[in-house]
C-alpha cells in the first residue's frame, strides 16, 4: 500500500510537469489554433536561461527564475513574429512544420551554446524532504505540483473572467470576427505566444533539480507532455492538468507494476484507446460539423 | 508557348499529355540507367538511398499530400517492412516473396492503422500516429524472439533468382531504380482512377466527398493502407542497403524526415517526392562538403579583396570552428524546414513550376500568379 501511495504521488509529480508543458501547447492552441511543437523546446531553453542566470551569474535563484521567465517571454513574442505570423491562417500542417523547424533549431543552438552535459540549477526546493508517517516526499517534487495548482488556476481564471482572456477566445473562435469587434488579434496572439513561453519556463525551472537541462530534455518531454494535451481535449485548461496528471501516474504505476518496457509505452496504450473510444479527448468539446 | 487541346476525357488524364514528356523522361531515364558507369561509388550509394526515400515519400504523398491525412509515423511501416524482410530471410524464403509478404504485412497494419484513424483528424491524428510509431519501436526493441531486441539484426546480401546483389551493386541500385519508378508509374494510375479522385476529393472537402457518395472511411483506410504498403516495399530495399537493422533506427526523427521530404519537394504531386528525397539525401555530402572547403574559399575571397595573409588566417580559422560546431547540422535543419514553410509553400517543384511560367511567359510573368491568398481561419473545431 506504501508502495503504491509513493508510486502514486511521485507519478503526480511527474504528471504535473508534463501538465505544465501541456499548459503551454494548450494556451497557444486555445487562441490560435496553432500546434505549437517547439513548447518542449522552450521550455529547455527557459531552463537554460535560469541556469545562466541562476547557476553562471549566481544571483538569487528568485530574481534568476523572474529574469528567466521575462526573457523567455520576449523571445516567445519574437519567435511568434518571426515564424508563425506570416503563416498565420494557413493550413495546420503548414504550421506544424515550422514549429518541428523552429523546435531543431533551438536544440542545436542551444547544444552549441550550453554544450550537451547535464546541467544542474541549485533551488531552495533541491534538499529535504517531507514526512508524513512512513511516506517520504520530496520538496522539489512538492514544488512541481503545488506550482502547477497556482499555475493552473491563474491561467484559468485569465481565461475566462478578465477582458483579455476573452479576447484570446473569441480569436480562436473567428479571427475575422474578432478583427470586425476591435480586438486586435495579431498583439493577442503575440501576448498568448508570451505568456505560453513563460509557463513553459516555469516547467523548465521547476524540472531542472528533477531531471536537470540538456538540448534534448524539451523533445523528450515534450513528446509526453503532447499526449497529455490531447488527453485532456487540447483546449482545455484543467484538461491539460488532468491529462498530464493521468499520463504521469499511467508512467509511474506500469513502471512499477508492469513488466519492464511498458513504462515508455503505456502513457500512448491509453491514450490510443482513449481517442477510439473518444476522439475529442477527455475534455473536448463535441461540436457538430456544419456544412 | 505550347496550347494545349483536350477534346476528350482520354486527353485530360494522359500519363504523357505530349510528346515533350516523353522526351524528358526519357532522357531522365538514360541518364539514370549510365549513372553507375560516371558517377563514384559513394554517389551511387547516396542516390540508392534518393530511391528509397523517394519510394516513400510518393507513399506519404498518397496519404498527406492526395488524401489530406497526415502521418507522422511512416517510419514505423518502414522498420516492419525492413524487419518482415530480415526475419523471413533467416528462413531462406526467395528475395520476391519476402518483398510482397513485407509489402502485404504493412499494408494490413496500415489498413488496421487507418481504421481508428477514420474517426480523428488533424492534430489528434497526428498524435495518434505518432502514438503508433513510438508503440512499434517499443515492440522492435522488445520483441527479442523475432527482432533480437537492441542488438539489432543482420540483413544477409539479397539474392535475386540465384544471383548476390550485394548492396552497392549497380544491379541493387537498378533494382531500386526499377522499383521507384513501378511506384511512380502504379501512384500516377492510381490517382487517376476513381479511387485517386475520391482520394483528392477527401482531401478537399470531407463533408463534400460524402455528400457526392464517396464512401470516407472505405478510401480513407484504402488510402492507408496503399500508403503503407509502398513503405514496406521501401523497408525491404532500405533494409538491404544497411544491412543491419536496429529499433534505433526507425525512430520520429526518422518519420519527420520524411515529412520533410514532401514537404520541401512539394506537396501537390509526385515530382516533389523525388525532389525533396534528393534534398534530403544529399544535403549531408554538400554539408561536408561545405565544412571542408568553406574555410579555405572564404579566406581566399578575403585574401582576394586585400586582407592581410594573418587575417585571411584567422578567418580561415574561425570559420572552420564554426564550420565543424556540434548540431550545426541540425540548426541548418531548422531553418531550412522554416524557410520554406514560409517562403516557399508550395516547394522545390512549385519553384520549378514558377521558373518555368516565368520563361514561358517572358515578359509577362506576374508574381501574383502563385500569390497566395490571406485566410482568416474560423476554428477547425466548427469545420
Amino acid at each position: 500500500m506504501l508502495d503504491f501511495v509513493q508510486q502514486l504521488v511521485s507519478g503526480v509529480a511527474l504528471g504535473c510537469v508534463y501538465g505544465l508543458i501541456a499548459l503551454g501547447f494548450v494556451l497557444v492552441y486555445k487562441a490560435t489554433e496553432v500546434v505549437n511543437f517547439a513548447q518542449g523546446d522552450l521550455m529547455m531553453l527557459g531552463g537554460f536561461f535560469a541556469f545562466t542566470f541562476i547557476g553562471m551569474m549566481g544571483l538569487n535563484y528568485w530574481i534568476g527564475f523572474a529574469g528567466a521567465v521575462a526573457a523567455m517571454a520576449l523571445f516567445g513574442m519574437v519567435a511568434e513574429r518571426v515564424v508563425v505570423r506570416p503563416i498565420l491562417g494557413y493550413p495546420q500542417f503548414s504550421i506544424i512544420m515550422a514549429t518541428i523547424g523552429l523546435g531543431y533549431f533551438l536544440r542545436s543552438v542551444a547544444g552549441m551554446i550550453w554544450g550537451t552535459d547535464d546541467l544542474k540549477i541549485e533551488t531552495p526546493f533541491s534538499q529535504g524532504v517531507l514526512r508524513m508517517g512512513s511516506l517520504v516526499l520530496a520538496y522539489d517534487k512538492l514544488s512541481v505540483i503545488a506550482a502547477t495548482m497556482i499555475l493552473c488556476a491563474l491561467l484559468w481564471l485569465f481565461f475566462n473572467k478578465t477582458m483579455l482572456g476573452t479576447a484570446m477566445r473569441a480569436s480562436s473562435e473567428n479571427m475575422l470576427a474578432a478583427y470586425y469587434m476591435g480586438i486586435p488579434v495579431k498583439r493577442v496572439v503575440s501576448v498568448v505566444w508570451a505568456i505560453s513561453a513563460a509557463v513553459a519556463t516555469c516547467a523548465g525551472v521547476l524540472l531542472a533539480p528533477i531531471t536537470f537541462i540538456h538540448s534534448n530534455v524539451g523533445l523528450v518531454l515534450g513528446l509526453k507532455a503532447f499526449p497529455a494535451a490531447v488527453l485532456g481535449g487540447f483546449g482545455s485548461i484543467p484538461g491539460a492538468v488532468v491529462g498530464g496528471v493521468l499520463i504521469g501516474v499511467i508512467e509511474s504505476m506500469a513502471g512499477f507494476y508492469l513488466p519492464e518496457g511498458w513504462k515508455d509505452v503505456a502513457p500512448y496504450v491509453v491514450l490510443l484507446t482513449v481517442l477510439l473510444l473518444k476522439p475529442e479527448g477527455l475534455f473536448g468539446l463535441h461540436v457538430r460539423k456544419k456544412v | 508557348m505550347r496550347f494545349m487541346f483536350k477534346t476528350d476525357y482520354e486527353d485530360d488524364i494522359r500519363l504523357f499529355p505530349h510528346s515533350g514528356y516523353v522526351v524528358t523522361y526519357g532522357v531522365l531515364l538514360a541518364l539514370l540507367l549510365i549513372a553507375p558507369h560516371v558517377l563514384s561509388s559513394y554517389l551511387m550509394s547516396q542516390l540508392v538511398f534518393v530511391c528509397i526515400y523517394a519510394i516513400v515519400g510518393v507513399a506519404l504523398l498518397i496519404l498527406t499530400g492526395f488524401t489530406g491525412q497526415a502521418s507522422l509515423g511512416h517510419a514505423a511501416f518502414l522498420a516492419i517492412g525492413a524487419y518482415t524482410a530480415a526475419y523471413l530471410q533467416t528462413y531462406n524464403v526467395p528475395f520476391p516473396v519476402y518483398f510482397l509478404a513485407a509489402g502485404l504485412l504493412t499494408g494490413i497494419i496500415g489498413a488496421m492503422v487507418g481504421f481508428p484513424a477514420l474517426r480523428l483528424t488533424g492534430i489528434y491524428l497526428v498524435i495518434a500516429t505518432i502514438s503508433f510509431a513510438l508503440i512499434v519501436e517499443e515492440i522492435l526493441a522488445r520483441w527479442e524472439s523475432v527482432t533480437h531486441g537492441n542488438e539489432g539484426m543482420r540483413v544477409k546480401t539479397l539474392s535475386l533468382l540465384g544471383v548476390a546483389v550485394p548492396r552497392d551493386s549497380p544491379t541493387f541500385y537498378y533494382l531500386c531504380l526499377a522499383v521507384l519508378v513501378l511506384t511512380i508509374v502504379g501512384t500516377l494510375n492510381l490517382l487517376r482512377s476513381p479511387t485517386g479522385r475520391a482520394f483528392v476529393a477527401i482531401r478537399d472537402s470531407e463533408t463534400a466527398a460524402r455528400s457526392m457518395g464517396v464512401n470516407v472511411a472505405l478510401y480513407k483506410v484504402k488510402s492507408f493502407a496503399i500508403s503503407a504498403a509502398i513503405t514496406g516495399f521501401a523497408g525491404v530495399l532500405f533494409a538491404h542497403k544497411l544491412s543491419f537493422i536496429s529499433p534505433e533506427m526507425f525512430t520520429l526523427q526518422l518519420s519527420i524526415e520524411f515529412i520533410i521530404v514532401i514537404l520541401i519537394g512539394g506537396t501537390f504531386s509526385l515530382h516533389g517526392a523525388v525532389l525533396g528525397a534528393i534534398f534530403i539525401v544529399m544535403i549531408d555530402p554538400f554539408l561536408t562538403y561545405l565544412k571542408d572547403d568553406m574555410p579555405g574559399i572564404i579566406a581566399g575571397l578575403a585574401a582576394t579583396f586585400g586582407a592581410s595573409t594573418a587575417t585571411a588566417g584567422n578567418i580561415q580559422s574561425n570559420v572552420a570552428a564554426f564550420a565543424s560546431l556540434n548540431g550545426l547540422k541540425g540548426a541548418i535543419y531548422g531553418i531550412i524546414i522554416v524557410l520554406f514553410v514560409l517562403f516557399e509553400p508550395l516547394g522545390l517543384y512549385g519553384r520549378w513550376l514558377k521558373i518555368k511560367l516565368f520563361f514561358q511567359l517572358f515578359p509577362l510573368y506576374k508574381r501574383a500568379t502563385f500569390k497566395r491568398q490571406k485566410i482568416y481561419v474560423k476554428s477547425e473545431r466548427n469545420r
